[in-house]
């Protein structure tokens, strides 16, 4: 009976107990507040732009998206010219990137031999890893001459003079320009869209490729008709991944498109972009209204980039979905 | 065989062909530009570099303070970065696995994996830079620790949930509360992986240019005050690639070299350690 204890003195154990249920409280609001802390990254981001690009919103108005002058002198700024230098070097590296990338996916998925597949796979992956300014220093330095010396020339003497395109290839030989920086940025997203087309190629259930086997296809017959319909879905989720990855690429941009503000129909000529705008002028931007126009840049390719790369995360979580179901 | 067989076949051949062709043009520019690198990088490449702060215009110099002030400032970076991101991905492996909370954060997470950098460095700008009136060391780790964590969030959850569910069962089964069970089991059996994670992180931040341009900007001279402008390889090679000198072009060289060989080493041993405990890693590369 000694060794009883009164009900009010708590058992050392149950201290204990308490101990560790406050601690897990504790953590697991922890990590709840980091994880919140993402969402709080996304509003915040959203909202300092929005403050910071207001002074030149409330000034210029809708004419902001509508103009192509671009004068510190005369405090008058337009965001055309640059949003149409991202959108064509962006095009044109996508029209370079994605026939290339399907090339070494399908290589990668149905020719290579097996041993060799996983070596060359992360050496394309290995190009992503490589710093977009080591891109920039190079396409300045050994792309951009070979260009201006063998493929501009050629271009302007044999599709310059053809209707319609021809416009795209007038002018001088600069070197750098929307052309340069449009295969620049073709080189850098190339992984991204490879990396996520072989994921979803070898998806394709391997009964249905066999199948066609049985019935008398070759191996290209497979490719096209069997496995590029059925990972559409994924391969569009790629490219408008790579896309978004072109659309706000700074560093590589800035060293070769030629920063101009202007916009011209040949694609030799220098242009400017968004992000290459901002790299270029914003610390050395004088006056508010200045500042506040290049923060409004960098609000519209925020917003640009977030639609893009959210309807390519939304169509591969789809497919992800999808393929989880059927294997299930 | 018939001739439309003959022609199907040759029109396989040929298309297949064209795709090994693809595969050999993507390996040649990567060979190509790590050979311009070792080329244009490595003659530059002396004690200089790595004991000298960087030089006036046609005077001799290194990149000593650049290459301090990156690895200071990655180095915040990611320990600002790292135990948030950790956190964070252990309350969507953990905690919340099935709620709307945790798919919308994993949803906004994987957008902001791929926002661009430089947006970051304007975000950065407005509420750091512009408040405390000067450009600063601590607001480009700021701004890398920003950039690191969606790349350890996303890891740190698929690592976590690779860990099978017995443990973390027969843990529970001993009494021990979850987070006990977190610390002690899971973090422990997933470590390969997390680790994996923050190497790429680092590999990522390390060359990150554009958010550092106004915040951290640069510095010409040796500095350790994290509340002022301090050097940094990026901004380093920026200027001195652009500039018209011939001995800033060769250290931009050698600051590029010497970055890429960093981020490359980096990569492959995260992809090693991987590989070696069997974790697929998914995601950003």
């Amino acid at each position: 009976m000694s060794t009883a204890q009164p009900l009010h003195a708590r058992h050392p154990l149950q201290e204990r107990l308490q101990r560790e249920a406050s601690a897990e409280a504790i953590f697991r609001w922890a990590t709840l507040c980091a994880a919140a802390l993402v969402l709080v990254l996304l509003a915040g981001v959203l909202i300092s732009l929005a403050y910071g690009a207001w002074p030149a919103l409330k000034t210029f108005q809708w004419r902001f998206l509508a103009t192509e002058v671009w004068n510190p002198v005369t405090r008058k700024f337009g965001a055309l010219a640059p949003v149409y230098g991202t959108v064509v070097t962006s095009i044109i590296a996508m029209l370079i990137a994605i026939p290339i990338a399907f090339g070494i996916a399908v290589f990668l998925t149905e020719t290579c031999p097996r041993w060799l597949r996983t070596p060359i796979a992360v050496a394309i992956e290995l190009l992503a890893a490589i710093p977009s300014i080591v891109f920039g220093i190079w396409g300045l330095f050994i792309l951009a001459p070979i260009l201006q010396q063998y493929v501009q020339p050629w271009l302007i003497d044999h599709v310059g003079p053809l209707p319609l395109v021809g416009a795209l290839f007038q002018g001088a030989p600069y070197g750098i320009g929307l052309l340069t920086a449009g295969i620049v940025l073709a080189i850098m997203v190339l992984p991204f869209i490879t990396a996520v087309m072989r994921e979803v190629f070898q998806m394709t259930p391997t009964s249905l490729k066999e199948a066609a086997y049985a019935a008398g296809a070759t191996q290209w017959d497979v490719v096209w008709d069997i496995v590029l319909p059925w990972s559409r879905p994924g391969i569009i989720g790629g490219i408008m991944l790579g896309l978004g990855r072109a659309l706000g690429e700074t560093m590589a941009v800035t060293f070769v498109v030629g920063n101009a503000h202007r916009i011209s129909t040949s694609l030799l000529a220098p242009g400017t972009t968004i992000a290459a705008a901002i790299a270029n002028e914003f610390t050395e931007a004088v006056g508010d209204l200045y500042t506040s126009s290049l923060i409004a840049l960098g609000l519209i390719l925020f917003v640009l980039t977030f639609v893009v790369i959210a309807g390519a995360r939304l169509l591969l979580l789809k497919l992800e979905r999808g393929a989880t179901r059927r294997s299930a | 065989m018939t001739k439309a067989l003959r022609r199907r076949r040759f029109v396989s051949a040929v298309a297949l062909g064209v795709s090994m062709l693809a595969t050999v043009l993507g390996l040649a520019i990567l060979g190509a530009i790590l050979w311009t690198l070792v080329v244009k990088g490595f003659g530059g490449w002396s004690i200089a570099v790595f004991t000298q702060s960087t030089p006036a215009p046609q005077s001799e110099g290194g990149l000593l303070n650049a290459i301090f002030g990156s690895a200071v400032m990655t180095a915040i970076g990611i320990g600002i970065g790292a135990p948030v991101g950790v956190l964070a991905g252990t309350y969507l492996a953990e905690y919340g696995r099935r709620n709307k909370f945790t798919s919308t954060v994993r949803f906004i997470n994987d957008v902001l994996l791929s926002a661009p950098s430089i947006v970051i460095g304007l975000f950065v700008y407005t509420v750091v830079v512009a408040r405390m009136g000067h450009f600063s060391a601590i607001a480009g780790a700021i701004s890398l620790a920003i950039i690191s964590l969606p790349v350890i969030v996303r890891t740190t959850e698929d690592m976590l949930r690779l860990v099978p569910k017995s443990m973390r069962e027969g843990s529970a089964a001993l009494g021990a509360q979850p987070w006990r069970t977190v610390t002690n089991v899971v973090y422990p059996a997933a470590r390969s992986g997390l680790i994996t994670g923050m190497l790429l992180a680092i590999a990522r931040i390390s060359g990150e240019t554009a958010p550092l341009l106004f915040t951290a900007l640069n510095n010409q001279f040796w500095s350790t005050n994290l509340n002022g402008p301090m050097a940094n390889l990026p901004a380093v090679i920026f200027l001195y690639a652009m500039s018209p000198y011939e001995n800033w072009q060769a250290l931009a060289w050698s600051g590029a070299l010497l970055i890429t060989l960093f981020v490359l080493v980096l990569s492959i041993i995260a992809r090693s350690i991987a590989a070696l405990f069997g974790a697929g890693q998914r995601g950003a590369p």
